[in-house]
């Protein structure tokens, strides 16, 4: 394990993180949030000049040619900035799929667009009732001629609303709950047949339930092999836990700070209440709650491309179970330490919660990967 | 598992029980299930409704207007109510002023306010935080300075709930600077239509409004509006947090709450489990369970002895609303990705169609993170365990 950041690494870090405090201050970011695509498409192209958007894109496609690790620092800044742009969902999820899984035709149409800024992905895997199992696929692809038919219903579909082209599991065959038999598709948003209602989640990043209703694709819209999807998915959202893990632990971190600087300032009995053991010891548990949030996230971020699903599997659901415990302690003591003031909408502390809460229910809860784990 | 209460009691239960089912309009059952906003005409709605059926203002002895409820009924009624999803009374005029009234308040103001706050024509809020003394109440600044026949009161508390309905304030004044900081505060009532009073609201990271700022400039109330004594204050404050400290406890909410958790586990789920059947959830459910079955019985207990309770107060608020956390903690597990879309009006007034996921999930995500003042609230939970080890003399 490798605990020490390359140049590249101190490099993105220090790009992101001026990035997000020139730019994504509490203000400009109220106002992103409430503007109609809920994003800055402005910021977006500031990130792809920067060359954020393309780390671990390969250089013949307009990208970096970096790893994971390199892109793991840039989502930490942004955790520590609650940045909603969809960067999980196009950058993470939907570009790393392509690359893993995506035929060379695909990745030559999609990741220079993806690196440039010009195209928007979102991965369209939850459905209504399959929780985290991405197993669970109740929508269907049926051959139709040279193509496809995709019908069904894909749930809380983050950044959907403004993507270029969804990624869709379907089940070309077998039963719903089967392993085999599940295909990737992409599907233009704009496709007869396909229908969206999009709302804001808990952390302002906008997400939408999609419904597909005998939407046409032909054979070149499949990602990898028919009825393959599986493996090259679960590689995808273990990628995206890693990735939710490093925006936790950059939340943590600015709200440790923020509530460690309310504990000192913050009067009451004639003295900074930080005073008062009892809240000592509750702010150190949160410090220590970072701390092994951090190592376990060196533990992700090695494993987040391993070759060995299982051994992949364990170590990502290690990762992600103990950081989701990690941003609860520090999430819900912040709350508490600052008392009233964390509850309201004008106050930053409030957001960073809103933000670990969300992050806790994505890419599998803590109960899913602590049972993913168990196994 | 349900307690079983002594016969009569039991009895009584299935009548209230019965009352609800019957009256209560399923709007407002629905709101109240959601933890949204309540509006005040549907309060003063079904507070009227008790007042027809003589039981508005339930903790009120018979010569006041009440039911005149031995304890006993006055738990099965609060709780039996909250089961069916009753709203539950605006606590700040029955259950926190009334009872200092009883014991401090003119016979004048008894006989204004009394009858007035049983029918909800007086909804009072509360001014008693200020942005300096939150923990440290007693560290208050508000100042009121006698003036003739009047008080004159400059300054601004927070957290003033539902001050955006209320026509009343009971608040704390700084009315002796030099004196020792509890001995110069004092208790005063006054109407929010004052001269002076202005109300802002603070939107809470739930995306409601429930709480305000209050600000005092020049406020001439009249010397009538005082509680009890002058410099007296802190001593009916703390009379009046003893009882908020029972009520805040909110056992038969949570028992709600928990048949909820059960109905929601058991539909959700893949593989052919349940949710509710997988044993990591279920044994969190069942602790919470027990937790919840101990504390019923602990309020029980407190409602069979006589006087004021003493530190029980302080267990019953501690426990009561962290078990209220962890409820909404569970029922957000249990919705799983649904947990995620933010409805700032929690599902109020969508058709079935129009819910996103489960229908109840809506609300589920606001009221988890709006569940989160409980432990701050009312006293937080630290200033409690305070109180409580210094009752043992630590």
């Amino acid at each position: 394990m490798d605990f020490v950041a390359t140049d590249t690494q101190a490099m993105l870090r220090d790009t992101a993180d001026r990035l997000v405090r020139d730019r994504y201050d509490f203000e400009e970011r109220k106002k992103i949030v409430a503007s109609d695509d809920g994003f800055s498409r402005k910021l977006w192209k500031e990130l792809a000049d920067l060359g954020l958007l393309g780390i671990e894109i390969p250089e013949e496609q307009g990208g970096s040619g970096g790893t994971f690790a390199d892109v793991a620092v840039v989502l930490e800044s942004f955790g520590k900035g609650l940045v909603v742009e969809p960067y999980l969902s196009t950058v993470v999820l939907g570009a790393g799929l392509i690359a893993a899984a995506g035929w060379e035709a695909q990745k030559h149409d999609i990741l220079p667009k993806v690196a440039s800024g010009d195209m928007l992905l979102a991965l369209a895997y939850t459905e209504a009732h399959s929780r985290y199992a991405l197993n669970h696929v109740a929508t269907k692809a049926r051959k139709d001629g040279a193509g496809y038919v995709i019908d069904g219903h894909k749930a809380v579909v983050l950044g959907a609303d403004t993507a270029d082209r969804l990624i869709v599991s379907a089940r070309t065959s077998g039963e719903v709950d089967d392993a085999s038999g599940i295909s990737l598709f992409l599907v233009d948003p704009k496709a007869e047949g396909v229908s969206m209602r999009a709302f804001p989640n808990l952390d302002d990043r906008r997400a939408a339930e999609v419904t597909f209703d005998g939407v046409k694709v032909e054979a070149s819209a499949l990602v990898g092999a028919e009825g393959d999807g599986l493996l090259p998915l679960e590689a995808a959202i273990d990628r995206g836990a890693a990735a939710v893990g490093c925006e936790a632990l950059g939340a943590m971190g600015a709200l440790n700070a923020l509530t460690l600087d309310y504990l000192k300032t913050r009067t009451q009995f004639g003295r900074p209440i930080g005073k008062f053991q009892v809240l000592q010891h509750r702010m150190a548990d949160m410090v220590m709650a970072e701390q092994q949030a951090r190592s376990m996230l060196f533990l992700a971020i090695e494993q987040a491309d391993a070759k060995d699903p299982a051994a992949r599997a364990q170590a990502i659901s290690a990762a992600k179970a103990q950081i989701d415990a990690c941003g609860q302690v520090v999430g819900r003591g912040a709350i508490q330490l600052h008392g009233g003031i964390a509850m309201t909408m004008e106050y930053v502390a409030g957001h960073f919660f809103r933000r670990l809460t969300a992050l806790e229910k994505m890419m599998g809860d803590r109960d899913y990967h602590l049972e993913r784990f168990a196994i | 598992m349900d307690l079983k209460y002594p016969d009569e009691a039991q009895k009584f239960a299935e009548e209230v029980r019965e009352f609800a089912r019957a009256e209560l309009p399923a709007a407002i059952k629905d709101k109240v299930t959601r933890h949204a906003k309540m509006s005040p005409d549907a309060q003063i709605y079904w507070q009227r409704k008790l007042c027809e059926r003589g039981w508005a203002c339930p903790g009120w002895p018979k010569q006041y207007g009440g039911p005149g409820f031995t304890p006993l009924q006055r738990h099965v009624f609060d709780n039996v109510m909250s089961e069916e999803g009753a709203p539950p009374a605006v606590p700040f005029g029955e259950s926190m002023i009334a009872p200092v009234l009883f014991h401090v308040g003119s016979d004048a103001q008894k006989k204004e306010i009394l009858p007035r706050i049983r029918t909800l024509e007086y909804w009072f809020c509360q001014g008693f935080s200020e942005p300096g003394a939150g923990s440290d109440l007693a560290s208050l600044k508000t100042r009121a300075v006698r003036d003739g026949d009047e008080w004159v009161i400059n300054g601004q508390k927070t957290w003033t709930s539902y001050a955006q309905f209320a026509n009343m304030m009971f608040c704390l004044v700084r009315t002796d600077p030099d004196a020792k900081q509890q001995e110069g505060i004092s208790m005063m009532v006054f109407p929010m239509s004052l001269p002076g009073i202005t109300v802002r609201p603070i939107i809470t990271m739930d995306g409601g409004h429930s709480v305000n700022e209050t600000f005092f400039d020049n406020v001439r109330v009249p010397a009538t509006s005082l509680i009890g004594e002058v410099n007296k204050g802190w001593t009916y404050a703390k009379l009046l947090l003893g009882h908020e400290r029972t009520s805040i406890a909110r056992i038969g909410q949570s028992k709600r709450e928990l048949r909820m958790l059960k109905t929601l586990a058991a539909d959700q789920g893949t593989g052919g489990t349940s949710l509710l059947d997988k044993p990591a959830f279920r044994t969190k459910v069942a602790e919470l369970e027990m937790e919840l079955l101990a504390l019923e019985i602990t309020a029980l207990r407190v409602l069979a002895q006589d006087g004021a309770p003493g530190v029980e107060a302080n267990l019953l608020k501690i426990k009561g609303s962290e078990i209220q956390q962890t409820l909404t903690e569970l029922l957000i597990d249990a919705v799983g990705p649904y947990a995620l879309p933010f409805d700032p009006n929690r599902g109020v007034g969508l058709g079935n169609m129009d819910y996103i996921g489960p229908d109840e999930a809506a609300a589920l995500g606001p009221t988890y993170l709006s569940t989160r003042v409980v432990t701050i609230y009312g006293g937080s939970n630290e200033i409690q365990r305070n109180i409580i080890a210094k009752s043992l003399g630590l």
